[in-house]
């Protein structure tokens, strides 16, 4: 009960820092029309700073406040590394030898001859981007929960040494029940007996998951970043399992796809087709739920926080707040349910892959 | 940065991270946390598998127990019969020697009854006789004192030898 207690404070605290966050955004756009839409896009999107909150001087004139982060950039063969504070949130072009860099929606582009941008119909610009390998928000996320795992893992492996008869203490004794849980209830059951290989892949991909599903449900730094919820993150992460299935997979399973037994001949071709693109519609299955549930979960917190703003009353907050938290305590669940669904359908396609029996 | 459109920093990112921690989490964290608890696991199913040897063993042992018991109880009511066996046999072989003992102890007080009654009765027959005798003589000294008793007497024994 007091754990509970305790949970349920910070989980207030935690939603009530997220409104304020939500807040400074609003005043930025002071006497235009409080647009949620904007607000929520760009909560979710990545982002070169760590935005924290915008402040007006005695003169009026409005200041950001945020953690600025590397910007790395390739161009033409040459390599700019600059701080992201540099670009003044946008309003500044950052000039490095002979090339400008003007950032624009946190994007950035290169700038034209006039040192400034070309826009289509649309407002979109035209000109050519260099290759952007910043240390952005979400990278620094997803670097900081690397660390994270590699201190709790590595500090619950070397708890081992200091125990005489080899039990779990302390932080061991409560990460191991989820060791032993991907390996008894995901690599067991759906791999076989080949599940040895593919454990250190589906622990790390299972706790890497959780562990940014749950950073990102914090909404000030260092969480607030949408790591599970970008569609380049669960890319790269479907792309792994991908090449891991298709790398282990056995005659039995190319037989599969290519000569599907019990299958007509001249249905084969159809068949086969359909299976081969099977290979790819299951990454891209992983891709897409991962990267729709975590983000689907931070628009629906945002959009309810917003609703604050939207009705411009203080007296809408109760109702804000109420199923702002019960979307956060939902969250918390999505996040191990997305880390375990993951988890669980990789080892599923990896033992379909590496099945001897048919 | 649109919402669906992979950008190619995070991708590049993403990766590198990716691959980095899978490395150093296999070789720090997984493989010792795996092998610890392989270990004990094995460990626990070894004790398991001990407890369930030691029970059998000691329910062989309580079987043998129970047989040794049994073996004893036996033993006991096998000696127990036994002495009850002894004891009678005691006690019956006492009761014969007793009355074999009784029996020649009468039969020697018969003996020695029969003896003396036989003593005593010659004893009487002689006392008789004795008595007999002096009667007699008292008689016949009584009838020779008479005179010619004596002469008649003589006569008689020499007749009766004549006649032999």
């Amino acid at each position: 009960m007091q754990y509970f207690k305790g949970l349920l404070k910070s989980l207030v605290l935690i939603f009530l820092s997220a409104t304020v966050a939500i807040q400074a955004q609003a005043s930025q756009d002071e006497g235009k029309e409080f647009n949620p839409g904007d607000v929520i896009m760009h909560h979710i999107a990545d982002s070169h700073g760590w935005h924290l909150w915008d402040y007006t001087d005695e003169n009026g004139e409005k200041h950001a406040v945020s953690i600025p982060l590397p910007v790395i950039l390739f161009h033409n063969g040459g390599l700019d590394m600059f701080m992201s504070s540099a670009f003044h949130h946008g309003e500044e072009p950052v000039t490095k030898g002979d090339v400008t860099y003007i950032m624009h929606h946190s994007d950035i582009y290169i700038a034209n001859e006039a040192g400034g941008l070309d826009f289509d119909e649309e407002h979109h610009p035209t000109n050519a981007q260099p290759l952007d390998l910043s240390i952005t928000k979400n990278v620094f996320m997803m670097l900081l929960s690397g660390v994270l795992l590699l201190v709790l893992f590595g500090g619950a492996a070397r708890s081992y040494r200091k125990s005489t008869n080899g039990s779990p203490r302390g932080l061991a004794s409560f990460l191991e029940p989820l060791v032993v849980f991907v390996r008894d209830d995901i690599a067991k059951p759906n791999i076989g007996d080949k599940y040895h290989r593919f454990m250190p892949y589906l622990l790390t991909i299972f706790f890497f998951i959780w562990i940014n599903n749950l950073i990102g449900l914090i909404p000030f730094f260092p969480g607030g970043a949408n790591v599970t919820g970008n569609i380049a993150f669960t890319l790269t992460l479907s792309v792994f399992t991908f090449i891991v299935t298709n790398v282990n997979g056995n005659k039995h399973y190319w037989r599969h796809i290519f000569a599907t037994p019990g299958v007509p001949i001249a249905v084969l071709p159809i068949m086969a087709l359909v299976e081969f693109i099977g290979i790819f519609t299951k990454p891209f299955a992983l891709m897409v739920r991962l990267f729709a549930n975590i983000t689907a979960g931070h628009i629906i917190i945002l959009s309810l926080v917003s609703l604050i703003f939207v009705f411009e009353s203080v007296f809408i907050s109760p109702i804000s707040i109420g199923f702002g938290l019960f979307m956060n305590v939902l969250e918390l669940l999505v996040a191990a349910l997305q880390a375990y669904i993951f988890t669980l359908l990789s080892a599923m396609f990896i033992g379909g892959a590496v099945e001897e029996h048919h | 940065m649109n919402l669906v459109t992979p950008d190619i920093g995070l991708i590049f990112w993403t990766t590198l991270t990716f691959l980095i921690l899978l490395f150093l989490l296999k070789k720090f964290a997984w493989k010792p946390i795996l092998n610890m608890v392989k270990e004990r696991d094995e460990s626990i199913e070894n004790a398991l598998n001990a407890a369930e040897e030691a029970k059998k063993e000691m329910a062989v042992l309580n079987a043998k127990n129970e047989e040794l018991l049994q073996e004893a109880r036996e033993e006991r009511d096998k000696m127990l019969k036994e002495a009850r066996d002894t004891k009678d046999k005691m006690i019956s072989e006492a009761k014969s020697q007793a009355r074999e003992e009784g029996d020649k102890l009468i039969r020697n007080a018969r003996q020695s009854i029969e003896t003396e009654k036989k003593a005593a009765l010659a004893d009487i027959k002689n006392q008789v006789a004795t008595l007999s005798v002096e009667v007699a003589e008292r008689i016949l000294k009584e009838k020779l004192s008479e005179g010619d008793g004596q002469e008649k007497l003589v006569e008689k024994y020499i007749q009766d030898i004549n006649l032999n």
